[in-house]
Formats: structure tokens, sequence, C-alpha cells
């Protein structure tokens, strides 16, 4: 018999990113490496541990080698456990046939069993997409609180900002009247930051209904939502105060990244009380050698450093060579940038080799014509050839040679 | 000659005098060293990596750091349901007093011998910061026929050691034919690292004759007869690191020779990695005026001041206009603003008010213990 859990958390790993480009082309983007330490599905999963969520469903689908593998037991996050802990749900095959997860609320609505297996009163429903702190406790008790059926966290955006999101309309109470996906005329700037607490009982009834709906797309954000709220059911609005970035695109990633050094952004990630867990890789302290020059950067164990780092963000086990310039990059784990090599405004991924001599990006400044700045990405294992230079913008796929 | 075929045993406390305030309360095992680490997870890692599963780490009082460190093992990958890792504490089993020396240790031990079903055992303290390839110890074992195999290596014998094993002759098989117990000589010598492989049958008859005979040193009373009958071969390790750890200066230089990268890549062996607890800090964070050279720094430090030729440990914190110089910060220790250090090892969690200036000597290293605040 499997003991009871009170709340249950399903958190939707199985989303391609495709808007980070060459860096999802083979991991999917909750396994994206992010603030040099971590990988963004840390953040909901730590939010969950530290919350007293023990029971962990994560959905995978896209390219999920990498993101098992770094889940592992779950240790890094104490989820090896007797009773929950985390547990891997990919698509299967049963009688009847196989099906991938056709949208974000099919993807439950095949776990139901697992869900089920627990007998929760609650599930939490969440996404492997944002940067943030949580205390989804807090959330749980509001919702109990209103006697909900269905509480969305929100955020307020900058009203000019409002149209990007999916905005909830809220009565004095906070409850809400409307849900809009980014629309053209916001009637509130209260974002919804994808994080739900449903009563497993409503939620199991609606998605139910929603999969005999031959119409539906299967989503929380186009059917179920708007489905429950047009049945009058009782959902609420929890305010959210605090640092949340979606991190979809590679201008968010890299100011997502950027965003733990710079000292104005509200993201306290050395906060004891909250720590976000990562798997760690072992490596000895980071060695900073004779000629090397450090400013406003952070630097991860493992790193041998000879050359300047400024203002970026430079992950564990990755060597710049003497006389090499980084400015206004991220630096992702196990990337080389030898002697003399420059990297400007980029996002370097994962085993990436920068040869002597190179350029990577431009600084701003340095262009005469504006538009043409951007950020430049080097995937995965890429090679960039000596002396080559690459320009703002462009993306070199992962395991190229240029 | 597997690993799962030897047992591994650590001597955590063997030797702590040397270190002074380092070990006040603790042991040699859970001496913080370069950074991220304590002394004993070189031994651990090392014997994991060469196949052990199975180890006791043998502890007499202070193992209260020692106890956190470890905990169930982990992340050796020692916490099993068959074999691992286990504490060996005194007055655990039938003792009425603590181990008064390794004789002693290991036959109040023997339990966890006959109960251990592998073949062979390993034995090492904590004072050598080392990366060795037990693989090929085991082998050179095996090929020897030796009885016993005491890995050694070449250079200057540990001055503030007491009875340091020299092997002043051996031959080109490594049969050890002659040595001696702490001669005076300031030469290079071949001395011994007191790490030490036998059949674990013979250590326990070994063991079992002097204790019954009230015999105090492991090495007088049982290696040098070893060594007398010619069944003991020396392992030479002088091209692997290993640094022995005798004196609160010479932990001061071991843990400064890491400041250069082919020494520290030495030791930090990617082949045979050096594991130890986590503390899941973020990435240490330079300010806008930090300057840094040549330091190792672990992760979730804030460095706002300048750094030169020393070794930051976890959650240091230099502050604004702050200078250290050729020192060694411990976890959680905070130099105030515009304050200066020079040839300081400074213990967990020191705190140096702001505008101080506090210097050693290269060759006196001045220490200040856990909790001081100035």
């Amino acid at each position: 018999m499997t003991h009871k859990s009170d709340v249950v958390a399903m958190l939707l790993a199985g989303g391609q990113g495709s808007r980070l480009g060459v860096l999802t082309k083979s991991i999917a983007k909750p396994a994206v490496p992010y603030g040099g330490n971590y990988r963004i599905i840390d953040f909901p999963l730590s939010n969950c541990v530290n919350s007293g969520i023990y029971t962990v469903g994560v959905l995978t689908q896209y390219q999920p080698l990498v993101l098992n593998d770094y889940l592992g037991n779950g240790q890094p996050w104490d989820l090896d456990r007797i009773n929950g802990g985390v547990h891997v749900l990919s698509p299967y095959e049963a009688i009847g046939g196989a099906e991938w997860y056709k949208g974000t609320a099919n993807a439950i609505y095949q776990n139901i069993t697992f869900i089920e297996k627990y007998d929760p009163k609650y599930v939490v429903i969440l996404s492997g997409d944002h940067i943030y702190k949580m205390n989804y406790a807090k959330m749980i008790d509001f919702h109990k609180k209103n006697n909900a059926d269905c509480t969305i966290a929100v955020l307020e955006v900058p009203w000019e900002e409002a149209s990007r999101f999916g905005i909830l309309a809220t009565d004095e109470n906070d409850k809400i009247y409307e849900f809009a996906e980014k629309p053209k005329e916001p009637k509130s700037n209260k974002a919804s930051m994808g994080v739900y607490v449903f009563s497993w009982d409503k939620l199991r009834k609606y998605l139910t209904e929603d999969e005999a709906n031959p119409d539906s797309s299967n989503d929380f954000g186009k059917n179920i939502i708007p489905t429950m709220l047009a049945d009058n059911q009782r959902m609420f609005a929890f305010p959210f105060k605090g640092y949340w970035k979606d991190v979809g695109t590679i201008d968010s990633l890299w100011e997502a990244n950027l965003d733990i050094i710079n000292p104005n952004v509200d993201l306290d990630l050395s906060d004891k009380t909250w720590k976000i867990y990562s798997r760690n890789p072992m490596s000895p302290p980071h060695y900073i050698g004779e000629n090397a020059k450090i400013e406003n950067s952070s630097i991860g164990e493992g790193c041998e450093i000879d050359g300047l780092v400024d203002y970026s963000v430079v992950s564990p086990d990755v060597t710049i060579g003497t006389g090499a310039e980084v400015k206004y990059s991220v630096i992702m784990p196990g990337a080389t940038i030898k002697d003399g090599a420059k990297v400007y405004y980029s996002i370097i991924a994962e085993d990436a080799v920068i040869e002597e001599g190179a350029q990577i990006g431009e600084i701003p400044e340095q262009l005469e014509n504006s538009a043409e700045w951007g950020i430049a990405v080097i995937g995965s294992k890429a090679r960039i050839t000596k002396g080559k230079k690459i320009a703002p913008k462009d993306m070199i796929a992962s395991g190229e040679e240029v | 000659m597997n690993g799962n075929k030897v047992l591994g045993m650590i001597f955590a406390n063997i030797h702590e005098e040397a270190l002074d305030a380092l070990t006040d309360m603790r042991t040699m095992g859970s001496v913080p060293f370069c950074s991220r680490y304590r002394l004993i997870d070189f031994p651990l890692s090392n014997m994991v990596e060469s196949g052990i599963t199975k180890i006791g780490v043998v502890t007499n009082a202070n193992f209260n750091s020692l106890m956190d460190h470890v905990g169930t093992g982990k992340p050796w990958d020692l916490s099993r349901k068959n074999d691992g890792l286990f504490l060996l504490p005194p007055y655990s089993l039938n003792s009425t007093t603590m181990w008064g020396n390794r004789i002693d240790a290991i036959y109040g031990n023997m339990g966890f011998l006959d109960q251990s079903n592998q073949e062979y055992v390993l034995m090492s303290d904590c004072y050598n910061v080392m990366n060795l390839d037990f693989e090929k110890l085991f082998e050179a074992h095996e090929n020897s026929g030796a009885a016993v195999t005491i890995v050694g290596v070449k250079g200057k014998k540990p001055a503030d050691f007491t009875s340091v094993l020299v092997f002043d002759k051996v031959d080109e098989n490594g049969k050890i034919i002659e040595a001696s117990l702490d001669p005076s000589t300031d030469e290079d010598v071949f001395y011994s690292c007191n790490i030490i492989l036998i059949k674990k049958y013979l250590l326990q008859t070994l063991i079992t004759t002097a204790h019954s005979k009230n015999e105090v040193s492991f090495q007088r009373s049982i290696l040098m007869n070893c060594i007398k009958s010619e069944k003991a071969y020396a392992f030479d390790a002088t091209d692997c690191f290993v640094g022995t750890i005798d004196s609160v200066q010479s932990y001061y230089d071991i843990s400064m020779s890491l400041l250069n990268k082919d020494t520290k890549n030495k030791l930090f062996d990617k082949d045979r990695p050096i594991y130890t607890k986590e503390r899941d800090d973020m990435p240490t964070l330079y300010g806008p005026d930090a300057e840094i050279t040549n330091s190792l720094v672990a992760d979730g430090c804030e460095i706002k001041g300048t750094v030169e030729n020393s070794i930051l440990f976890k959650g240091v914190k230099v502050e604004a206009g702050a200078v250290v110089k050729n020192s060694i910060l411990m976890q959680d220790t905070v130099i105030g603003e515009a304050t200066k250090i020079n040839y300081i090892i400074a213990d967990k969690n020191v705190n140096i008010k702001s505008g101080v200036e506090l210097s050693g000597a290269e060759n006196f290293p001045v220490s200040l213990s856990k909790d001081t605040r100035i």
C-alpha cells in the first residue's frame, strides 16, 4: 500500500522550448543550465522540497535523456524517499495504443493513476520554465482558506507588458472572474505564473471531461481554466511578490543569468533557509591565476581562470585562458575559452570550445548599426576554430565545427 | 586483486596533536583542507575509487564533526545495504576505555574484522593529503607475494612526527631489506606513509599476539618484525601527490603548494575524483571592485576586496577594501572592511571586524581558532 500524500506536485517538463534554438536541440528546456550551478528544473524542485511537498511527478516527453540522468533517484533534492519522492513520468503504451502527451492537461490525464495512488486532496501543477523562489505551502493555505477549487499564482507585471501574459481579472477578494490569454487590452496586470493548485476531485472531473471533448487541445491555459471559469467554479488568484522570470527565449535566459550578479535584482540564492539544490559536479575549488582579472561576476567550482571576466556567469569546470576576455556572457559547464579568445554578449553552451583568438559576439558600442546587435549562441560541444569571428545573434549548432 | 576483496580501515585520530588548535574540536580526519574538503576525504575517495566497498573509520574522541561530515557515507557511495561505511568509536562494544594505540584499536575492532568477508585489509591514517591509485598497490602486493606492503615516498622525513619508519634498503622488487625507526637525518629518505595492505587473517593473528604481550607500537612490534622476516615490501608512491601533514607549518605549506596549477591538477586528478559532503552553496560572487589573483576559492563566497595567494573555503566574505594575502580562510569566515591580513590561518566562522591589521610570516602563519571574534 502506498502511503497517502496530502499534496502531489506535477511538474510539466516535456516541452521542447524551441525558442531557445540550439540550446534545446538535444535537451529538454528544464535541463538547460542556469546560474552556474543549476539547471532550470532545480527551482521548481527545490521550491517543492522547501515547501514540504515530497511527492513530485516530472512529466517528460521531449529529449528526456539528460533530464532523466540529471534527476536520477532525486537524491540532490532529498527526494529519494520511501514514501513519495521524485518520479519521472514519460508517455507509455497501454491497451488501445500508445499516445504522446497531446497537451499539458492530457499529460496529467494520462497519469491519473499515478496521482490516485497517493489519494491527495490537492495537486500542484508546475512548469519547468521559470526561475523563482516560492513557498507553495502558503499558496495551498490560501487555497484552503478560500475553499477554492483552483488557485492560480499571479504576479503584477508592468501594464505595458501585460498583453504578453495570461491575464486574470479578479474582484476585491482575489476571486477570478475573467481569464484572457495575451489580451490586446488587458483589464488587469495580474499575470498567471503557470503555477496552479487544484482540489484533486475537481481537477479529475475536468480532466476527464476535457479528454472526452474531441475539439479540445487538452491544455490548462486554453481549455481547463476557461471551462472551470465558465462553470462558475471557485477560482482564486494568489498574489506573489518577488523575482520571477520566464526563461523561454535566448534574451530572457541571458538576462535571467546575469540577474544573479545584479545587486539591484531581488534574487537571493545565498539564503540558507530557502536553498536551491542541484546535482554537484564534485569539482575542486576554482583557481584564479596570476594574470586573471575578475569583476562583477560569478564563478563556479572546478574553473581555471587566467583571463578577464567582467559581468558574466561562469559555470563549473570552465577554462578561460590567458589574455582571453569574457564580458556580459553566460558560460555553461565545461566550456573552454582558449588564450586570447573574446566572448562578448554571448551564451556558450556546455563543453563548447572557443579556440585561440576567436571572437564570439560583439560589444554593442562597437557596432555602427545597433540593429545588428544581439546575443550570440554557441551550442554544446561546438568548436570555434582559431581566429574565427562569430557575429552577434548568430547561433552555432551543437557539435558543429566552424 | 579486486578492490571488493579489500576492507578499508581509516584511523581518524592518529597524530592529531600535530595540528594544535585545528584539532581542538575535531579529529585529524575532519580537519578542513583546500577550500572544500576534510582530510578524511582523500583516503576515503581513493579507497572507493579503487573498488573498496566496505570501510571502517576508527575514531577515538572529538568525533562530532567527523560524524557530521561522513554521515551515512552517501557522498562516497558508501551508504549501502551490503557493506558501506562503519564508524568505529570506542566504548561501543564491551570496551571501557578509549583506544590506547593502533594495536589496541584494531584488537578492539576484531569483531568488525571477523564480520567482514574481505580477504585483505588496507589501513590508512588521515594526515596524508594524497591521490593514490590503490589498484596499483593491490597489483604490486599480489605480484610480489608480500605478506605486507607499505606505501612510502621519497623525500624529507616528516620532522615533527616521532617514530617515522624509514626504509633504508629496498631491493629491486621492492622488498624491504633494512629499515629503521626515526633515524636522525636531513637527507632525503624513503619513508613510510603508514598506508598498509595486509591479509586480514595475518593482521588478526599479529594483533592478537601483540595485544597479549601488551605491545604498544604497531610499527615497532609488528611492522619491524615483518621486515626482519623479509616479508614486507615497499610501494613507492613518490610519483603521486602525497603531502604529509606533520605540523601547522606543513599544513600551510602543502595547502599553498596547490596554488601551482600543475600541482593542484596532480592532487585533483580527473580520473580519480575526491568526493566530499556538499552544502549546496550558490556560486561565488565577485563584486565590482574585487581583485583576485593566484587563489583557490570554493562556492558560496562573496569577494568585494582584494585576495592574493590565498585559499578560501565555502561561504567566506571579504568586504570592500579588505586585503587578504597568503592566507587560508575556512568556512564562513568574514573579513571586515579595510581589514588587512597576511599569513593567517583562520578556522571556521572567524569574524575579523573592520580596520584590523593582522600578520604572520611565511614560516610562521598565525592560526585563529574557530569562532574567533576580533
